[in-house]
């Protein structure tokens, strides 16, 4: 009797590595799917956060394509670890604080040991050569399987017969020649298989589902450290990032905006971290201060905050500050107007 | 059979099923797992983690600002 040969699939919740899935489950391998959560796979979050966003139907697409192919899946939290690679990513950044080479090697080494942990027998994903311009490239693939130690139990179902022989195929666990030769960035053959598959609803995130990939997200990661003693982070850093308005009128302290009620809400679980303002005569955001304020300084964040309140147009607005202590200190003060608020000051 | 409680407020997706996969690691079938959590997409990602793997839901609902997730530990995965 053949053994049954088991198979560990990183699941991005992306239409590429359902498809995979789907090519290896079809030649009778296990599948099952693992997840890598870095802490910037944050579109689910800001869903989350947004009140109008509460609307929309949510789901956690990786779970979603682990339902729909009818596999297992393992959520894999490595936010700690995930440090070491967007601080010191050997192989440099992307276009933005994207460290998608180091970052996808390390994505398979966590489904590495995954897999030698389980008892599995060889990881798939969903890259296809020439794909991604950092990450899946002819030259830089086989710098995964290497760094990784995946090595050659690492198959990429769509994009093999492009690629040298795996074990996998080579063994004759699975049948080489019915994989593919996708490559490039045209998504055609990934559709075309899509529907061969019978998938009609499936997601295609255009920046992969990293918030590394988005300039205006690196942008305020990179003023976040600019600002700090040490370019490190916490969870709640990053999930900050992503959140309101930020505005940093002095060096020494920026300020968090919330934009809508959702935002307002869920940065009220931060006010007993955060030195923060809120209107008391008219209705407005909460604002976070994230740094350190001096008398100047009071008046200022409570005159930009003053402009973002409905209060904005008013002679006079009475604006709350809270210390860390839980003192609270009231300031009557002129709310700026918009063309007193350099465009230099949003991050 | 035991019950546990898992706190999960304030924890954004997918955080809360993370800690209910880990949770339910360490207990056996038949045990119920009660989340409390205050991501409303938990509503949706909870109970999609226990049907891959195939856990049952007892109850998921909203409650005030927060959701209410009851599992009954079918296997362990």
């Amino acid at each position: 009797m053949s053994t049954q040969r088991k198979a560990i699939s990183l699941i991005s919740g992306g239409l590429d590595s359902m498809l995979s899935t789907r090519v290896i489950m079809d030649q009778g391998i296990h599948v099952e799917g693992i997840n890598i959560f870095t802490g910037f796979c944050v579109e689910g979050h800001t869903h989350a956060i947004r009140k109008k966003d509460r609307q929309k139907p949510k789901r956690n697409n990786a779970l979603w394509v682990a339902e729909q192919l009818g596999i297992k899946l393992h959520i894999i939290e490595v936010i700690e670890e995930y440090k070491q690679v967007l601080l010191n990513p050997g192989h440099g950044y992307g276009q933005n604080m994207n460290p998608c080479l180091d970052c996808k090697g390390f994505m398979v080494r966590k489904a590495y040991e995954w897999m030698q942990e389980h008892g599995f027998d060889f990881i798939i994903t969903g890259e296809v050569v020439g794909q991604r311009p950092m990450s899946q490239r002819r030259d830089t693939m086989p710098v995964i399987q290497r760094e990784s130690g995946a090595g050659d139990l690492l198959l990429r179902p769509l994009s093999a017969l492009n690629l040298p022989e795996t074990r996998p195929e080579r063994e004759g666990w699975v049948q080489r020649e019915a994989l593919y030769d996708f490559s490039g960035r045209t998504r055609k053959p990934q559709i075309e298989l899509a529907a061969k598959f019978g998938f009609d609803d499936y997601s295609q995130p255009a920046g992969g589902c990293c918030f590394l990939t988005d300039k205006s997200y690196s942008d305020k990661l990179v003023d976040m450290w600019a600002h700090r003693s040490s370019r490190d982070y916490e969870l709640d850093d990053i999930m900050l990032l992503k959140v309101g308005r930020h505005l940093r009128p002095r060096p020494h302290f920026k300020l968090i905006v919330a934009r809508e009620e959702g935002e307002t809400r869920f940065l009220e679980g931060y006010r007993k971290q955060f030195v923060h303002l809120l209107s008391t005569s008219h209705s407005g955001p909460l604002v976070l201060v994230d740094g350190e304020l001096n008398e100047d300084d009071r008046l200022l964040a409570a005159q930009i905050s003053a402009r973002f309140g409905q209060g904005r147009d008013a002679a006079e607005v009475e604006m709350e500050i809270t210390d860390l202590d839980g003192r609270a200190q009231r300031l009557m003060v002129e709310p700026l107007r918009a063309d007193e608020i350099p465009q230099d000051w949003y991050v | 059979m035991s019950e546990q409680h898992l706190d999960a407020r304030r924890l954004l997706c997918p955080m809360p099923v993370i800690r209910v996969q880990d949770a339910i690691a360490k207990l056996v079938a038949g045990d119920l797992l009660h989340v409390s959590c205050t991501d409303p997409g938990a509503l949706h990602d909870v109970p999609a983690w226990c049907r891959v793997h195939g856990h049952r839901v007892v109850m998921a609902e909203p409650r005030d600002d927060e959701v209410y997730i009851c599992i009954e530990v079918v296997k362990q995965t």
